[in-house]
């Protein structure tokens, strides 16, 4: 798509270059009222020192491709050729467009032609500045680990990841991402872990919730074993397709019940990754559910510990209940929060697993349509002591061992 | 290593002080001959000379412990199979003033439509004849076959006038969701003879029970089921299920409800973001689960916080939601004093015993 494929709504050309890199991007604010937010974000800045009221950590941005053959100088000429030719053969099934082109924001298309999150510079401008990020944690949502032919699968996450290092993770020192790995093959996604995963760039590996297999299934150890080996936790993102509907109720009709739904395919796998005796074996290993909601964990929890106390004779591996292992093992980023009719009903959830004060980590999503704003992210009730900063930067802060600013040690 | 028990407790009922309605009451065909005065010579035939022996369910494994309480399994047959045994366990020991039967026979996981149509209608027949009409307090759910919807719809319309029928019985995983249009000539022969439409725990659709395949363990099997029946729920209501058939209501059994507050958080927000799509639906989605829907309460997948149990039946924003279940011969709870969530108003707690389901099932 280029400029003049906008979709309605975008900034025009003339606000992109907003003198200080922050006007706009703020809840309920517009870009028109660009002289309006500079005086609002100068007040904030003073107030606290960043125009947020807290340090911000975004557990989940993505970047994009400027162009279809970005990653054609990373690739061995064999692949560029099976690129042309051939592209991406995935476990289709699972196409449900999206509302919006890419996905995104209708203001988030930057300035020099390319998809929405394709510009570093435009990247910083609209997020890492506008909200005076800490870190941010990098998604590449390009589907290399769902790809059938596995070499193919290798070597295009070998690419996605030196294209990482060179667009993304040494230009901009506030940049972390996850490892792309060809996940549904143990023995290459090992190589590659090998090859990359010790840059410090790489904070955890990335999958997608939607594999071939449940992902308790003995096929994945491997790879646990790599991670755990490097202390890399997995980061798993809603998406992904791995032939199968995405509940057992076969396949919904609507993107709305593909996005929604995609809570309940996160549960499955949380389910697969406690009753297969995963975290027995691999007792370090930390496992981050990233855009599949969280409200859902504390009954997950109970159902799954009703369940065991009856059928403990099947899965014997078992030590422990299986809302501990849940507790122990499992951060959640925050976006899409789950919004209750009423804000209080918040506070019970919380109650409901207090360990979530120390497992939440928030995430914007950008530049994705359902962005969640730092500003406007928590509820508006009296949260826990410290809850808000936690949720905001320090839980990742801890999970990812990341300074305190940038620059700082 | 010494080996878990895998004993379920000793079945007992309890008096809870009224009489009670229990919207889910299993029972068990007891073996394929106990169909034969309800086939055909044709189909007898078939069973005794082919390698068809019925149905093969494997959503209720015959030995695990959460399917059949100690003390429920008959002489002969499997528990639930004993009407007699139904009668002393379920229905005096909870002083049951209606009780209603889901046999969940897997017609749906019959690939041949006839045999599927053939079976179910044979279930439905033995069903009316042996336990209805030999016992007032009983009703019924209707089997049929999901896959050809018409042939279900006939079957609908073939028995759902008896008194006895009160729903139509889905398993809850299925080829497709209910709500798609296929599944509509379903929900308009229920609409027509007054029947809730009801899923259940269970179903051999041939899909995976989740998005990523198939699990391992059964135990994984029985506590995705949650999941499945939350697609459905979404489903139902984005496909206009409730717009199209305006006097149509759907009871989950079986289903667990303590994940319906949250659920019901996740899908209104995006419903208000994504409503673009489905332009007939005329109010986010929890309205319609509250006008419309109605769960049965086991299992409760419970806190052990009862103060959480309290917090959730407020969010669940109605009194008029749950509806009192055994799940006979199912282990749910270890003690009869287990089965309602401590800390109920008076009001809530006779809802639930007895008055939702008297309204919603037109008693």
């Amino acid at each position: 798509m280029n400029m003049m494929q906008r979709p309605v709504g975008s900034p025009s050309p003339s606000q992109w270059g907003y003198p200080g890199g922050r006007g706009w991007g703020f809840h309920n604010s517009h870009p028109n009222e660009g002289d309006d937010v500079m005086v609002l974000t100068a007040e904030r800045t003073e107030a606290h020192g960043r125009p947020t009221s807290y340090a911000v950590i975004d557990c989940d941005i993505h970047p994009n491709l400027a162009k279809p053959d970005a990653l054609d100088k990373y690739l061995p000429e064999r692949w560029v050729q099976y690129r042309k030719a051939i592209g991406g053969r995935g476990y289709s099934g699972s196409y449900y467009p999206r509302a919006v082109p890419n996905a995104s924001r209708t203001d988030a298309w930057p300035p020099n032609g390319g998809p929405p999150s394709s510009d570093l510079s435009f990247m910083r401008y609209q997020l890492l500045d506008a909200y005076d990020m800490d870190f941010g944690v990098l998604q590449p949502l390009l589907g290399a680990g769902g790809q059938r032919n596995l070499e193919w699968s290798a070597a295009e996450a070998s690419a996605i990841n030196e294209w990482q290092i060179e667009t993304w993770l040494d230009p901009e020192p506030r940049l972390r991402s996850g490892l792309v790995i060809p996940y549904e093959d143990g023995d290459l996604t090992v190589k590659e872990i090998e090859r990359r995963g010790s840059h410090p760039g790489f904070v955890q590996l990335m999958l997608a919730i939607r594999t071939s297999e449940p992902l308790g299934r003995r096929k994945y150890w491997k790879m646990y074993e790599a991670a755990e080996a490097l202390g890399l936790p997995i980061g798993i993102h809603f998406g992904g397709q791995g032939g199968y509907p995405i509940s057992g109720a076969g396949w919904p009709s609507m993107y709305l019940e593909d996005h929604a739904g995609m809570s309940t395919a996160f549960q499955a796998q949380v389910i697969s990754f406690i009753t297969e005796g995963v975290f027995e074996q691999f007792p370090n290993l930390k496992i981050v559910l990233i855009e599949g909601g969280f409200a859902w964990v504390p009954v997950l929890g109970w159902r799954l510990d009703a369940a065991w106390k009856k059928l403990k004779f099947e899965v014997p591996h078992l030590k422990r209940a299986p809302s501990e292992y849940l507790r122990d093992h499992f951060w959640l980023t925050t976006q899409p929060m789950e919004e209750p009719p009423r804000p209080e009903q918040f506070l019970e959830l919380i109650e409901m697993a207090p360990w979530l004060q120390d497992k939440l980590m928030f995430a914007t999503d950008y530049p994705h349509w359902d962005f969640d704003d730092p500003e406007a992210a928590l509820p508006k009730v009296k949260l826990p002591d410290g809850f808000a900063e936690q949720v905001m930067a320090e839980n990742a802060r801890t999970l990812y061992k990341l300074p305190t600013r940038v620059g700082q040690k | 290593m010494t080996l878990e028990s895998i004993a379920a407790p000793e079945v007992r009922g309890l008096n809870l002080g009224q009489p009670v309605i229990d919207v889910d009451i299993n029972c068990t065909v007891p073996s394929i001959e106990a169909l034969y005065p309800y086939l055909t010579e044709h189909w007898r035939e078939y069973i005794t000379t082919s390698a068809f022996k019925g149905a093969i369910d494997t959503s209720y494994p015959r030995g695990a412990p959460t399917t059949a309480l100690s003390g429920t399994t008959p002489e002969k047959g499997p528990a639930g199979s004993s009407l007699e045994l139904v009668q002393k366990q379920v229905l005096d020991a909870w002083n049951v003033e209606y009780g209603i039967l889901n046999c969940y026979y897997a017609v749906d996981g019959l690939h041949n439509p006839d045999t599927a149509a053939t079976m179910a209608s044979a279930v439905n027949d033995w069903l009316r004849a042996e336990w209805l009409e030999r016992d007032s307090r009983l009703r019924a759910s209707i089997l049929v076959g999901p896959r050809v919807p018409e042939m279900a719809a006939k079957e609908i319309d073939r028995v759902g006038d008896h008194p006895g029928f009160v729903q139509v019985l889905l398993p809850v995983m299925s080829e497709g969701p209910y709500g798609h249009r296929r599944y509509w000539p379903i929900m308009e022969a229920a609409e027509r003879h007054d029947l809730v439409v009801s899923l259940q725990f269970g179903g051999a659709p041939g899909n995976p029970p989740t998005g990523a395949g198939w699990p391992s363990y059964y135990l994984e099997d029985y506590v995705t089921m949650s999941q499945i029946f939350q697609t459905q729920l979404l489903n139902l209501v984005v496909e206009g299920v409730f717009d199209q058939f305006p006097k149509l209501r759907i009871a989950f059994v079986e289903s667990g409800w303590t994940w319906l507050p949250s659920y019901l958080w996740r899908i209104d927000k995006d419903w208000k973001g994504l409503r673009r799509e489905v332009p007939w639906n005329k109010q986010v989605p929890s309205e319609y689960v509250k006008e419309r829907m109605k769960f049965s309460l086991q299992p409760l997948d419970a806190s052990p916080d009862p103060r959480h149990m309290t917090m959730l039946l407020d969010q669940l924003g109605s009194d008029d939601l749950l509806m009192f279940s055994t799940d006979y011969p199912h282990w749910q709870f270890d003690t009869p004093e287990q089965a309602l969530p401590v800390g109920l108003s008076e009001t809530q707690r006779r809802k639930i015993l007895s008055e939702n389901a008297r309204a919603f099932y037109r008693f």
